[in-house]
């Protein structure tokens, strides 16, 4: 099979929006799922979060930063260009998606995402939204230019609220320091945070919340080959039991995950990917 | 009855050499070879080879044409019953099915079935290629199209042959494909040392698609499409298939449970197998990253503990297998077992990892084990393993294989009504393939749980049969 990029938006200069023509995930994707990409022939398969879906057009798009070999490759290409595979949707959807309305009118959700983790935290909000419920949502980044995806967030979220690691707009310093503040300073009260970012800060926020007695959600982004559950590589430590990120996850309950192993789980292939990203980048003339 | 010429074996690539190559190891016959050994065949008149081949290949009727040199006239029997000898004489486990069953074998050796079977399927393969015909299943004719559709689920031996099956009665088939390459366990689990891919698995597969089957990769049934979805009529949003065939394996794989295996270097066999087999990551073209250390220990003692182990090795690994019972009730292949040993992989049996061990970084530095004895044969007739008391101790190694076995994916049974499991999470389905649901059948491992490619085969035969007359009743009526 081979899928076309329809649409590709630079959203910082190492972060690529695709919107990529895939008719049959769109119909069945729901927030919180992810695809699996193989960009060419000799390509490896990536996990990435669904950032947003149209079942009528027919479309899914997907937000790529480049970190190694393969996302490199795949930011490269152009609209009209093809990738070799794309697959999906992946995981449970979100949890909110099987709740009653009568239970999401009365839940306050506050959504924390960091760098491109807002690209996932997209699709959730926009469902609340479409479906008449509030959120607050936080999107922070080490400085103003890194932040993707605010004009987007803003038409769907309640109240969007920025973050930057150097003060260049919006709360000067970590996501976390904003929740407090959102928590304690200005009284706001949360029944659920939803958090998706680099997996360090997503401990952070799930710290953080635990003090603040908020039940958190947090969506895994481990390492994948299948991404149907055949191979493991995305075990997590959930609660002291060992789950599948690709089957019973993303999303797992904040407070359970074992963040620390599930960092130095993901970096388990580094060198032989930092090996092949140089490789790479000599061949892209990068 | 006595047959005085011993029995010839393929040659093979020299253990030293093909221990550091990925190329298959046993060359196969030659002409000559396959006559010389097709000599031996006693063509005996019980054929008790026949009663043990789970698909009834015509044993001796197809030697006695290889003897004559007649390979075509020898491939059109093996295709009645079989589509893919190439796979199969690679991978069956001959000694305990036709081989086992050969009365050469009882005061001598058996004919050697599995390589005159490779050999008569790679005779078919290279003749097509060449645009010879070569079988009637290589240039079959075509039957009309009956008007009805059927949905396979999974590219492995059990959707495969079901599909072939099922287009040779006029059926229009269309195979759903999770990955990305069709074969299911064929590529992403058998090493190419074992099976080689282009040149035998997607040929086989060709062959099939040459038929008139339609093989989508890239979608996954229970998340791109549902099995309802595939069933329900156009009008209602559906694919409007008349029937299902879920033949999606057994591809979730065990984990022993003991404290250390989510440290950085321990995976399961699936995992590095795919990484291997389906990514290619021992092929630095391609980038998928794989990883070894300067010693690998995989657990397990099946054929699927034996590829991974002979992976590692052929990766550069010092390479160990630790299982818990002894030499005799290895569940691998006997010729895997020999070809492993050949190629100096160490071999740890009656021994069991009761811990993995990390450094500070969280690296497997080494796996406790503890030695075991067998207890005497229980009421089943098997002798389980128990511990030696105080026998506890270290093999150092950066890298460690799960290869426990592998249980049904429960995504296809979790999001179709009325499809159950048993308490293994295997499909319930009678031998003919009927599930507890009208219009979706199952078999091969997704029924059975782990098994073999010829049993799935079998199975997927079967469940041929049992559409062809689900839709012809449904029709009827």
């Amino acid at each position: 099979m081979s899928f076309k990029i329809l649409e590709r938006r630079v959203l910082t200069p190492d972060t690529v929006l695709m919107r990529i023509e895939a008719s049959r995930i769109a119909r069945s994707a729901q927030p919180g799922q992810f695809v699996i990409v193989r960009v060419d022939e000799h390509g490896e398969r990536i996990p990435l979060t669904i950032a947003d879906y149209s079942p009528s057009e027919g479309w899914v798009q997907i937000v790529t930063q480049t970190v190694g070999a393969t996302t490199l490759k795949l930011n490269a290409l152009k609209p009209g260009d093809t990738i070799s595979d794309f697959t999906g949707p992946l995981g449970r959807p979100s949890e909110f998606v099987h709740e009653s309305a009568d239970t999401l009118h009365s839940k306050r959700f506050l959504f924390v995402a960091g760098g491109v983790g807002a690209a996932p935290v997209y699709p959730q909000v926009k469902w609340l939204h479409e479906h008449g419920i509030h959120t607050d949502v936080i999107i922070g980044a080490r400085n103003k230019s890194l932040l993707i995806l605010t004009d987007d967030m803003r038409q769907m979220a309640d109240n969007l609220y920025l973050a930057t690691d150097d003060g260049s707009v919006g709360f000067h310093g970590l996501v976390t320091g904003l929740v407090r503040q959102l928590v304690e300073k200005d009284g706001k009260k949360y029944d659920e945070v939803v958090t998706i970012g680099p997996m360090v800060m997503m401990k952070f926020v799930a710290a953080t919340t635990a003090e603040l007695g908020i039940p958190t959600i947090a969506s895994l982004n481990t390492l994948m080959v299948d991404g149907t559950g055949m191979c493991g590589a995305c075990r997590v430590s959930v609660g002291g039991k060992t789950y599948f990120a690709c089957v019973d996850g993303p999303e797992f309950d904040a407070h359970q995950v074992d963040f620390d192993e599930a960092i130095r789980r993901q970096g388990m292939y580094r060198t032989q990917e930092e090996r092949a990203h140089h490789k790479c980048k000599l061949e892209y003339g990068k | 009855m006595a047959n005085k010429i011993p029995r010839l074996n393929a040659r093979e690539q020299d253990p030293a050499v093909r221990a550091t190559n990925f190329e298959e190891v046993s060359y196969g016959f030659t002409a000559e070879e396959a006559q010389a050994e097709a000599s031996r065949c006693l063509n005996c008149r019980n054929k008790p080879c026949v009663a043990q081949c789970p698909v009834s290949i015509q044993i001796p009727e197809f030697i006695s044409e290889v003897l004559q040199g007649n390979f075509a006239t020898a491939a059109s029997i093996i295709a009645r019953d079989s589509l893919l000898p190439s796979v199969c004489g690679r991978v069956c486990p001959q000694e305990s099915q036709c081989e086992g069953a050969c009365v050469l074998g009882i005061k001598g050796e058996p004919v050697n079935i599995g390589k005159l079977e490779r050999y008569v399927g790679d005779w078919a393969l290279e003749a097509a290629a060449l645009g010879i015909s070569a079988t009637e299943a290589d240039h079959p004719s075509k039957p009309a199209p009956n008007g009805h559709r059927v949905a396979i689920v999974g590219s492995g031996p059990a959707g495969l042959t079901c599909a072939s099956d099922l287009a040779q009665m006029g059926y229009e088939v269309t195979i759903f494909e999770a990955l990305h390459r069709p074969g299911g366990v064929l590529v992403y689990g058998i090493p190419e040392f074992r099976l080689p891919k282009e040149r035998i698995v997607a040929r086989e597969i060709a062959k099939i698609e040459a038929l008139g089957v339609h093989i989508e990769t890239d979608i996954i049934i229970g998340r791109t499409l549902t099995i309802d979805q595939l069933l329900d009529p156009p009008a209602q949003g559906g694919e409007g298939f008349d029937a299902v065939f879920v033949g999606s394996g057994a591809g979730l794989p065990y984990f022993m449970g003991i404290p250390g295996e989510n440290l950085n270097g321990v995976v399961s066999a699936n995992e590095f197998l795919t990484r291997a087999n389906l990514m290619r990551a021992f092929d630095e073209c391609y980038d998928t990253p794989i990883f070894v250390g300067a010693h690998t220990v995989v657990v397990g003692g099946g054929n699927v503990a034996m590829d991974a182990v002979r992976t590692a090795a052929r990766l550069g690994s010092k390479a160990s297998i630790v299982y818990r019972r002894s030499e005799a009730e290895l569940p691998a292949r006997v010729e895997e077992v020999h070809h492993a040993r050949e190629e100096g992989i160490d071999f740890q049996l009656l021994t069991n990892p009761v811990e993995i061990l990390g450094d500070e970084r969280g690296w497997v530095r080494a796996v406790r084990c503890v030695r075991m004895e067998l207890c005497e044969a229980d009421s089943s007739g098997r002798r389980s393993p128990v511990e030696i008391a105080g026998s506890e101790f270290e093999i150092e190694c950066e890298s460690v294989i799960m290869a426990l076995g592998t249980s049904p994916n429960p995504l296809i049974a979790s999001t179709t009504d009325g499809l159950d499991t048993n308490r293994r999470g295997c499909l319930i389905a009678d031998e003919a393939g009927s599930t507890t649901r009208a219009g979706v059948f199952a078999g091969g491992d997704a029924v059975t749980g782990a098994a073999t490619v010829i049993l799935a085969m079998g199975a997927g035969r079967r469940a041929a049969r049992a559409i062809d007359q689900y839709v012809r009743t449904k029709s009827a009526r």
